[in-house]
């Protein structure tokens, strides 16, 4: 009985110790189960408002797009050459 | 895989507080929370005074993620760190855990209740449609999906506040170290905890025995 007692007591007293872990699943348009789109699956903006250029739905175009928006922080890059 | 990461040098920030200004006024942030703030040590005194701008840090293993007990947080597959606002419950876990206090609560009602939590996003949105009204109201721009990195990294003047790939990033910082040639003296444990180079960690002395058995 009190054995049976104790393993209830730390079921539940230490069910919030787990820890899961923080892996990126993206299923369905959900990230674990929460709703969102991933950049590369939106349009570009309009030329007039100096957004990135990529293909919609391309990951590596996007990814090449905002790596140049990256490079151009990097002002003796931007500026020397 | 891109891995976004924020990455402030010190040694060029001049706590003009830009980028607080320009996250406040791209997210419309409400008043009393500040998603970015500049934090500055020694203040005042003549060439010991640095200045760091902080913010969510889009931790690789967060652990606002391992606190939330309705798990309201999430990664994006650019390292992200965002949560869903219509899951969290405002019970302020995330702000115990989070070793930069990223985690911000909105006061709502005349008697101190705490909304739901707001932090910074890496300008990336949340789970709404991507730059919808709903998504802006919730959790401010998503310049990601618009092929722009954080306001605040892109309105640093003196490019103290970088933002992006940490790849990417940190091959910048690598190359201003350089250029400034004091190479490890400036970047690394030596300069963060003013132990000379060269010198050798103290010993531990074995604990002093008492006598008593």
């Amino acid at each position: 009985m009190r054995l049976a007692l104790l393993v209830l007591v730390a079921a539940f007293g230490l069910a919030a110790c787990g820890e899961k872990e923080q892996v990126v699943v993206y299923k369905q348009g959900k990230y674990q189960g929460k709703p969102d789109n991933r950049s590369w699956e939106n349009d570009p903006l309009p030329a007039d408002f100096r957004g990135g250029t990529w293909t919609k739905g391309d990951r590596s175009s996007w990814e090449e797009s905002i790596k140049k928006r990256q490079l151009a922080q990097h002002e003796y890059r931007r500026i020397y050459q | 895989m891109a891995r976004m990461k924020f990455l402030c040098d010190s040694e060029r920030c001049i706590e003009c507080n830009g980028c607080v200004t320009a996250c406040k006024n791209e997210n419309e942030v409400p008043w009393g929370v500040n998603r970015r703030r500049v934090v500055t040590l020694n203040d005042g005194v003549v060439g010991a005074e640095k200045s760091i701008s902080v913010a969510c840090m889009h931790c690789s293993d967060a652990p606002c993620m391992a606190v939330c007990p309705v798990d309201c947080f999430y990664r994006t597959d650019d390292g992200v760190v965002l949560h869903d606002k219509d899951l969290c419950i405002g019970c302020g876990y995330c702000f115990y855990a989070c070793p930069f206090g990223a985690p911000q609560f909105p006061q709502a009602g005349a008697f101190g209740l705490r909304g739901k939590m707001d932090k910074c996003t890496f300008c990336a949105g949340g789970p709404e449609p991507d730059r919808s009204e709903a998504e802006f109201r919730k959790y401010g721009r998503n310049r990601l999906a618009e092929g722009k990195l954080p306001a605040c990294a892109e309105m640093c003047s003196t490019k103290a506040l970088l933002g992006g790939d940490g790849d990417v990033i940190a091959d910048i910082y690598r190359e201003r170290v350089l250029r400034r040639g004091r190479g490890a003296d400036l970047w690394g444990w030596s300069s963060a905890y003013g132990v000379k180079p060269g010198a050798q960690p103290p010993v531990q002395q074995p604990a002093a025995t008492t006598g008593k058995s």
